[in-house]
């Protein structure tokens, strides 16, 4: 079995918008697994928009992308959802927990939905990983009651809670101080450290880009390095 | 689909926005409460006046009426019999009010399975002796226990009872009767009869049909006492009155019994015509009320959906993100108009029946029906199933277009709007 986690073959997208533009250029790239890997680039250079096909949620482009040598170009709504739920752990900008449940129930969301393991081995999973962030004394508190920081660990717990094939992370520390982007970067560290996570992260934190595996710079919707 | 996973999120929307939630569900309360009370009392005072109608008018009757023979003499010559006759000055004739071999008719009717009850009855008009004044009036001799189970003509009686008319020579007259001849229970009063009889008879009770035309002039006997009255035999009768298991069939049966007894006989429903459409009317009038307040009620909720899906739009895009697909928020955002639709409904099942119970005992008097003494109410099963039907599909319609909406949120608009 390849090592392959994340593959796209000729990738274009286009931007109708005020007018016909092409934010992503004939792109092929892979990512193994393992891998903790960022992608860089300017404002507009298509790196978020990259991101977002990669992760299933947009549907409009030419080209193939394959996750985990599956080819997912083309697949129904339903299934799509169902390999997001599987396979991609997401962290954003901004930490998008649902205020109505506290931390633990949110992260365990995704774990329900998927429904492979019962209520009580997923809270006791949810649990550890909250652990392992240092969020376990928080776990019963409502999102709002926490910080920034804490928020943005509650949700990296909750892209964690299915054991991901990838975590992609959106500008994960775009919201965050210092100390606190240094803890989530080093969270990310860890996991592919220790776990042998796979990661991609967007940034255009070039401290936080410098510090991991691989760096993929973009410019004008073309892979550059 | 993980459902209860849906309906776990869906009840957590809803707590968090108690209040809307609330406000939406009174509005649905109120609506289903409004029409379950006004279907009640509607149909209550349907049921009401159709009794009204119903209790005086049989399904069928039977009678002779005075009319000109159909077949005249010229008919029966050959030397016409092609010809175009035309007759004037035909006089009707008079083949006597008593219905033929009434009792083999009775027999007949009563083995028809169609038919409920027999009640015969025997109608002559009358004068009552009021010192030196005659007031006519109109004797109505009735079968005791068929003419209560058929018309409930208890339930016209002021005084009285109606088993004092087994009593021989016992009468029950009419309120206005009484009142214009200063004559109330236990007085004797005299009559007269078309043949010239005379006789007393033995006030035992007081009517009131509630119509002053006919209290005036009505009064009410035994019909033994009524064929004693007119010297005739105990099979002479001048109307046969039936009732039916299905009222519908009264037309077609009345032609039927007309040409088989060769007698004349009048449905429920040519006598009644114009009474038909107003119950119509009446039941039309309720239903579209109740569907009215139950539409806005149904904007209510459009709305307050509506709103709750641009205030839950980064938690749709999070939960689309994190695997849920369309069709789960579909069935989230549904699941919201139905608990507010179901809530709803049931409050209003029980506060409509609680309004119906207040107003059953608004005092209603009326002249009409002496033993009425509050506003009617119908308390039909029915309703209540109409009721909660309505309230859930009335939400389900109104919850379906920001459900749809909601399952078509792009998240990556969401998301990189942020």
């Amino acid at each position: 079995m390849s090592n392959k986690v994340l593959e796209t073959i000729g990738l274009t997208k286009y931007f109708y918008e005020p007018s016909k533009f092409k934010v992503l250029d004939n792109i092929s790239m892979s990512i193994d697994h393992g891998e903790f890997v960022s992608v860089v680039g300017k404002s507009g250079c298509g790196k978020s928009t990259l991101l977002y096909l990669l992760s299933t949620m947009d549907t409009d482009y030419e080209g193939k992308i394959l996750i985990h040598e599956e080819d997912v170009t083309g697949k129904k709504d339903v299934d799509l959802a169902r390999i997001r739920n599987e396979n991609i752990g997401f962290v954003f900008q901004f930490h998008y927990l649902l205020s109505e449940y506290n931390a633990l129930k949110n992260v365990m969301l995704p774990g329900l939905k998927l429904g492979k393991l019962s209520e009580e081995e997923l809270e006791h999973q949810a649990m550890e990983y909250l652990k392992t962030l240092g969020m376990h004394d928080q776990a019963l508190k409502r999102p709002r009651q926490l910080s920034g920081g804490q928020k943005q660990r509650v949700a990296i717990a909750r892209a964690l809670i299915n054991n991901p094939l990838i975590i992609m992370g959106d500008e994960p520390t775009g919201n965050l101080d210092k100390k606190n982007s240094d803890m989530v970067f080093d969270i990310f560290k860890q996991l592919a450290q220790e776990h042998n996570q796979t990661i991609l992260v967007v940034t255009h934190d070039v401290e936080f880009a410098s510090k991991t595996n691989r760096i993929i710079t973009m410019e004008d919707g073309m892979i550059i390095s | 689909m993980n459902h209860r996973l849906v309906q776990n999120i869906a009840f957590h929307m809803l707590r968090a926005r108690l209040k809307q939630t609330i406000i939406a569900a009174v509005g649905v309360t109120f609506g289903i409460a409004m029409f379950i009370s006004l279907v009640s009392f509607m149909n209550g005072m349907n049921d009401l006046l159709d009794g009204l109608m119903l209790n005086r008018t049989p399904h069928i009757r039977l009678y002779n009426e005075i009319k000109p023979v159909e077949s005249q003499p010229v008919i029966l010559s050959e030397e016409y019999k092609n010809n175009i006759n035309f007759i004037s000055s035909i006089k009707p004739k008079d083949r006597g009010k008593a219905i033929y071999n009434s009792q083999t008719i009775i027999d007949v009717l009563k083995k028809d399975k169609r038919v409920l009850d027999v009640a015969p009855k025997v109608v002559t008009p009358v004068f009552f002796h009021s010192g030196t004044i005659e007031i006519s009036g109109v004797i109505n001799g009735i079968a005791i226990a068929a003419e209560e189970s058929l018309f409930k003509f208890s339930d016209y009686i002021r005084e009285g009872k109606i088993t004092d008319l087994e009593q021989n020579n016992s009468i029950i007259i009419g309120a206005g009767l009484a009142t214009k001849m200063m004559l109330s229970v236990g007085d004797v009063i005299k009559i007269t009869t078309p043949k010239g009889n005379l006789a007393s008879l033995k006030i035992v009770g007081i009517s009131q049909i509630g119509i002053a035309e006919i209290d005036d002039v009505m009064s009410t006997t035994s019909i033994s006492t009524a064929q004693k009255l007119l010297g005739e035999a105990t099979n002479y009768m001048t109307d046969i009155q039936l009732k039916l298991h299905d009222i519908e069939m009264a037309p077609q049966m009345a032609k039927e019994f007309r040409s088989k007894f060769e007698l004349d006989a009048i449905d429920y429903q040519t006598a009644n015509a114009q009474f038909e459409t107003g119950t119509r009317i009446r039941t039309i009038i309720s239903y579209s009320v109740g569907v009215v307040l139950l539409i806005v009620a149904g904007f209510g909720i459009y709305n307050i959906l509506n709103m709750l899906i641009y205030e839950k739009m980064d938690s749709i895009a999070i939960l689309k993100a994190t695997g849920f697909s369309g069709s789960d928020v579909k069935w989230i955002f549904l699941l919201l108009s139905l608990i507010i639709g179901v809530t709803g409904g049931v409050f209003g099942l029980f506060f409509g029946f609680i309004f119906s119970r207040i107003i059953d005992v608004i005092p209603f008097v009326t002249a009409s029906l002496p033993t009425v003494k509050t506003y009617p109410m119908n308390y039909n099963p029915i309703f209540y199933v109409i009721g909660i039907t309505f309230a859930i599909v009335t939400t389900l319609v109104a919850g379906l277009f920001p459900a749809l909406k909601a399952s078509k949120v792009d998240p990556v608009e969401i998301i990189r709007g942020k």
